[in-house]
């Protein structure tokens, strides 16, 4: 009786402090065989097969890569979402970073302005999307009845396939600016005040501090911006889809917006596969490039 | 007159982004012809697109779809996720810093590489049309853990020891002793899973064709982009009003949570 008591305790300690903690850790190994280590084995698999997910798969070697090389509407994807990040990146840290010096001042009503600006932030994207598309109607948005008052020409903001991608950049800055004027303003409160006390002691103007002082001490946030835009903007989707199905003349289509077309309208699961792939590698190598830099600076 | 200038700025920068969808309220209750309008108070209230919508798509199914698929993620993703992060930042067991590294390397995961074959997956397993399909692949997440994991290891130990001595399990310990502790922690990682999974619509658009296991967002762009609101503005803007509501009011009451959880979020990164 006692031995077996003896035996219980014993197996309790070692249950306690050898497979507790795997235990504990389990769902996570489970959730991560399942859907991330076997998904990207498979992946790469898929990329030498053709598979319609119903006939047999059927082994093509290099093919996929072939086509993927081939194919300008994969090449015209990467440049349009090139195109959206260019636009995309400048003016979301410009605008944010305007926002949130205006709100470092000392001011009234600070946490409502702030929350103004945070509101599409937190919004679906669908929302805002079929929001957008009223405002750049082309014969009743109110962008355009707004440049007829002012005496301007319309734009074909979502027609004109020169305007579509930037339009669709321009929603995406408004939409996303509020949770990078708040990145912003955490970054400007570091910097310490006396910075600004012994510039001016020197003269410096309001300009001079900022480029001298402001902007050196944020850098970090600034690259921070970046990396997060630049994650943001490859997985373009909704937007296009919803907008103008990646129109006009494929102008806005995005890589995704592509991948998903291939995988889910054609059902070609290896080439989709391939294209997905490749597109990570392309967006892990960008954002590799962007730390290392920013390893660098600082 | 500084002063006056900034505020202007200000108050002119909260215009532009609060003004688009208080005129989306008022055009989705307003008649058809007045929609174009830029007043915001149409001649004659009416909710009838609301009515409409009601009639032709099931919303309200959408809408308990959506609870239950986000409320089980959250609720998923705060259990597991302090599980997984009490082991990883308060027990020892070999393989611990492999396992956190991996969880790391995760983070950094685009999706673009697993979409097609957690598309298979879920096929294989036959879950297409299912609150599985939508539930189970979304449970676990390497933000929460990391995120707990550092919550955790800035409790003090003796609150632990004592614990144990008093001859609590280690389930008790993390959700009856640390949590309580972590209210911050809980309420970033709720927030933020609760809002991505609620907004999130690539991944029900691949997973669910049968339109009553459909989640809001996706019924609503589907409702948007397909034929059926016959091109009528109203209707389109009055779903996307529906679609908007539950968020905005939260965010409305819980305001400062948001914008602390999303900034510590994005700081993490």
């Amino acid at each position: 009786m006692q031995k077996n008591l003896l035996i219980f305790y014993f197996l309790n300690e070692v249950m306690k402090k050898k497979i507790l903690p795997y235990l504990f850790v389990s769902p996570y190994l489970i959730h991560f065989i399942l859907f991330i280590g076997f998904p990207i084995g498979f992946s790469i698999y898929l990329t030498f097969h053709d598979w319609n997910i119903i006939a047999p798969m059927e082994y093509v070697g290099l093919a996929n890569y072939k086509r993927l090389f081939y194919d300008q509407l994969f090449w015209k994807s990467l440049k349009n979402t090139v195109i959206f990040l260019l636009i995309h990146i400048p003016l979301q840290i410009i605008v944010a970073l305007f926002l949130a010096e205006l709100l470092n001042q000392k001011i009234k009503l600070k946490s409502f302005f702030r929350a103004a600006y945070f509101m599409p932030v937190i919004v679906s994207g669908v929302v805002i999307t079929i929001l957008w598309q009223q405002l750049y109607g082309f014969e009743s948005g109110l962008l355009n009845r707004l440049l007829i008052k002012i005496g301007l020409n319309k734009i074909g903001w979502l027609t004109d396939p020169d305007w579509a991608m930037p339009s669709i950049a321009i929603m995406a800055t408004w939409k996303n600016v509020g949770l990078y004027v708040i990145l912003f303003l955490v970054g400007l409160q570091t910097v310490p005040q006396q910075y600004y006390e012994a510039a001016e002691l020197e003269g410096a103007n309001h300009l001079q501090k900022f480029f001298k002082i402001t902007l050196p001490m944020i850098n970090p946030t600034i690259f921070m911006v970046v990396v997060l835009s630049t994650i943001g903007g490859f997985s373009l989707f909704i937007e296009p889809y919803v907008m103008t199905g990646g129109g006009p003349l494929n102008s806005t289509l995005s890589a995704v917006l592509y991948i998903y077309k291939q995988g889910f309208f054609y059902y070609h699961m290896g080439y989709a596969a391939t294209l997905g792939f490749f597109f990570a590698l392309i967006i892990l190598f960008v954002v590799f490039i962007q730390k290392k830099f920013v390893e660098k600076e600082n | 007159m500084k002063k006056t200038i900034l505020y202007t700025v200000l108050i002119l920068g909260s215009l532009i982004f609060l003004y688009p969808f208080i005129w989306m309220l008022s055009a989705s209750v307003s008649p058809e012809n007045e929609i174009g309008n830029l007043i915001l108070l149409p001649s004659k209230i009416n909710f009838n697109n609301y009515f409409i919508i009601f009639e032709k798509i099931p919303i309200a199914k959408a809408f308990i779809n959506s609870l239950i698929v986000s409320g089980t993620i959250t609720f998923g993703v705060l259990i597991f996720g302090s599980m997984v992060g009490y082991a990883l930042s308060r027990l020892e067991f070999k393989g611990k810093n492999l396992i956190f590294y991996v969880i790391v390397f995760t983070m950094t995961l685009p999706f673009q590489i697993t979409l097609i074959p957690q598309y298979i997956l879920i096929v294989k397993f036959g879950w297409i049309d299912s609150y599985a399909g939508l539930i189970v692949p979304y449970l676990m997440n390497a933000f929460s853990i990391i995120m707990f994991r550092q919550y955790f290891k800035s409790i003090p130990q003796d609150l632990i020891d004592a614990a144990r001595i008093d001859g609590c399990s280690e389930l008790r310990i993390i959700y009856g002793i640390l949590w309580p502790n972590s209210v911050p922690a809980l309420i970033t990682v709720g927030i933020i899973t609760f809002m991505t999974s609620w907004n999130e619509v690539l991944w029900p658009l691949i997973v669910i064709r049968d339109e009553t296991k459909m989640t809001m967002p996706q019924l609503v762009t589907l409702f948007a982009v397909g034929g059926r609101a016959e091109s009528q503005l109203g209707l389109k803007l009055a779903a996307a009003a529906m679609l908007a509501l539950p968020i905005v009011l939260a965010y409305l009451i819980f305001q400062k949570y948001f914008i602390q959880s999303m900034t510590s979020s994005g700081l993490k990164e």
